[in-house]
């Protein structure tokens, strides 16, 4: 690895911002999120930014099953994203389409658009769980920087 | 010749991801200069099909169904939900169940009153009352998490009373919390009343006036900060609230800072009711068994949920499945006055006005327009047909009910 790629691995890791995306949940999760984000658990100890566009984020926090009406927005936010970039999962709903799954509006959980790295369960999965959730998938890039994301397209 | 000031209306699409939006919806803005001259909100980025999904499921599971429809006001919608249950099933839920439901049903209302501050404040570029109010709510809900076991979505309600109980020591506990948070909201309150860089940019936002809400029906802190004294909890009470002595707070200012002081005054009322709980909640148990089928007939129920009255409406056809369930959250109720306050002001004030409503699209998103793009124009497909397609629907999946269905009638 060159050292410029290197280096921007390194300030990658240590600042990782994200964009967060309602796809369709009941609030919960995303007050979750938010609640991460604030004083008690406080996320941006560890770099963590919350952006506001696709174009500057590294990690797509999705929260919520994806309904039918979201799903090509969804895809579209994604591949706005530039490389490398990562999706997570935060809650039930959006692991697996939760209590909403055989809705009819309900496409299903995340994955069922775009590949998803890190999963969070719970319904809402809870500031401690999301915060874990992060630093695993920091760490997992960490441990392998060459390979390719987890959960991606082989 | 144009002129060069008479420009044609821009028209600005905002959403459904949006930095100023926390939920998928849309708003197609027209504006001239920095004017809005007329805007339209497009919903159902959020629509999942939950009462739909209710018929399928028993009342039961349809009531924690039910509970996620809305993260920040789950309880309102559960309550609201297993109160048209109990009535059609004619069931009289014990007093301390209905004491414990108020009880849940107040610490939610402070902790979304607290999380409405907090986003006001982050729309108007004030991200230190975002985090200070973020905080404190913290308090509220660590309270929430070790009376009901979960910090959000509690699922303590169950047809015919509550599911856990409330401890000695836990009393003491919530007492102690709620101390704390009164000291807080003093200090917001004081905030709100003082700081002239707030009162300026919130003043004089966002009007809708006394008649425009009643014409537009607005309910909850929307309606009461434009002098409209409309309170289910004190109109048609529920739960506890005919025991319990409260105000119904309501301002005349008819601004987004009415609103915020109506949110205030509110919390400080709730800290009263939920020492009033306390004190008060008589001993006893807190469920009445109940059958799992409900005979046939219906039942609308009304609820004080945080942003305003959520109605729910359902018919039991006595199975145990409901026929139907209809939901009419607040933010359906206020949606429409938003675009009443956005004529004729600055884009810059759309984030702080929506947000003012205390809107809460996942509540909402509950109609279904579907436009036939080819032929232009839009039908709005009716129930029954939805039904049917169902139906049909299942059908083609290898799912099909009727057998069961009048197995269950032949049963009943
Ligand atoms: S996992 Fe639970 S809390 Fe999160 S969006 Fe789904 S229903 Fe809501």
């Amino acid at each position: 690895m060159g050292i410029i790629s290197k280096i921007i691995n390194w300030s990658r890791l240590k600042s990782p911002w994200v964009l967060h995306f309602n796809t369709g949940a009941c609030n919960a999760c995303d007050i979750e999120i938010i609640a991460a984000l604030t004083p008690r658990y406080d996320l941006e100890r560890f770099g963590v930014v919350l952006k506001a566009t696709p174009r500057h984020a590294d990690v797509l926090l999705c929260s919520g099953p994806v309904t039918k009406q979201i799903e090509s927005r969804l895809l579209r936010i994604y591949e706005q994203m530039s490389e490398p970039k990562f999706v997570v999962a935060v809650g039930t709903c959006a692991c697996s389409g939760g209590v909403f799954n055989g809705c009819y509006n309900v496409a299903g959980g995340i994955n069922s658009v775009i590949p998803v790295s890190a999963y969070i369960p719970g319904c809402p999965a809870s500031p401690k769980a999301i915060i874990d959730g992060v630093v695993k998938l920091l760490q997992s890039l960490e441990a392998k920087p060459k390979s390719k994301r987890p959960g991606g397209k082989k | 010749m144009h002129d060069v000031h008479d420009f044609e209306d821009v028209k600005i699409p905002i959403g459904p991801q949006h930095p100023a939006l926390k939920e998928p919806e849309s708003f197609l803005i027209s504006l001239r200069g920095e004017k809005i001259t007329a805007s339209s909100v497009r919903l159902g980025y959020n629509h999942r099909g939950i009462e739909k999904a209710c018929e399928e499921r028993t009342y039961t599971q349809g009531l924690y169904l039910i509970e996620r429809i809305c993260g920040i006001c789950s309880h309102s919608h559960s309550t609201c939900f297993v109160q048209a249950v109990e009535e059609i099933a004619g069931i009289e839920i014990t007093a301390r169940a209905k004491y414990l439901r108020t009880l849940i049903g107040e610490l939610e209302r402070i902790h979304s009153h607290l999380l409405w501050l907090g986003v006001a404040g982050h729309e108007i570029g004030f991200d230190t009352l975002l985090m200070y109010t973020w905080r404190d709510r913290e308090v509220v809900m660590d309270l929430l998490a070790t009376l009901t076991g979960n910090r959000v979505n509690y699922g303590i309600n169950t047809v015919g009373g509550v599911r856990r109980d409330i401890s000695h020591k836990q009393k003491e506990e919530v007492l102690k919390a709620i101390d704390i948070l009164e000291e807080r909201t003093k200090y917001y309150i004081d905030l709100a009343k003082g700081e002239t860089t707030l009162i300026k940019r919130l003043q004089g936002v966002g009007v809708l006036s006394h008649e425009d809400a009643e014409k537009l029906d607005a309910v909850g802190p929307t309606a009461r900060a434009s002098g409209i004294e409309r309170d289910v909890r004190k109109d048609d009470p529920y739960a506890a609230y005919g025991e319990l002595d409260f105000k119904v707070i309501s301002v005349n200012s008819c601004d987004v800072y009415g609103r915020t002081l109506v949110r205030l005054g509110e919390l400080m009322e709730s800290f009263s009711l939920v020492r009033q709980v306390i004190r008060k909640i008589p001993d006893g148990s807190i469920l009445v068994k109940s059958a799992r089928k409900v005979p046939a007939g219906e039942a609308v129920s009304r609820y004080e949920a945080p942003r305003g009255e959520d109605l729910h409406y359902v018919r039991a056809n006595g199975t145990e499945k409901p026929d139907r369930v209809k939901v009419r959250a607040p933010t359906l109720a206020n949606i429409q006055s938003v675009s009443k306050m956005l004529e004729d002001r600055y884009l810059a004030d759309m984030p702080i006005v929506i947000a003012a409503i205390d809107p809460c699209f996942s509540c909402t998103d509950r109609l279904v327009a579907v436009r036939d793009t080819k032929n232009k124009g839009s039908n709005t497909v009716v129930w029954e047909t939805i039904r049917l397609q169902g139906i049909e629907w299942y059908k083609n999946k290898g799912i099909d009910f009727t057998s069961l269905n009048e197995k269950l009638t032949k049963l009943s």
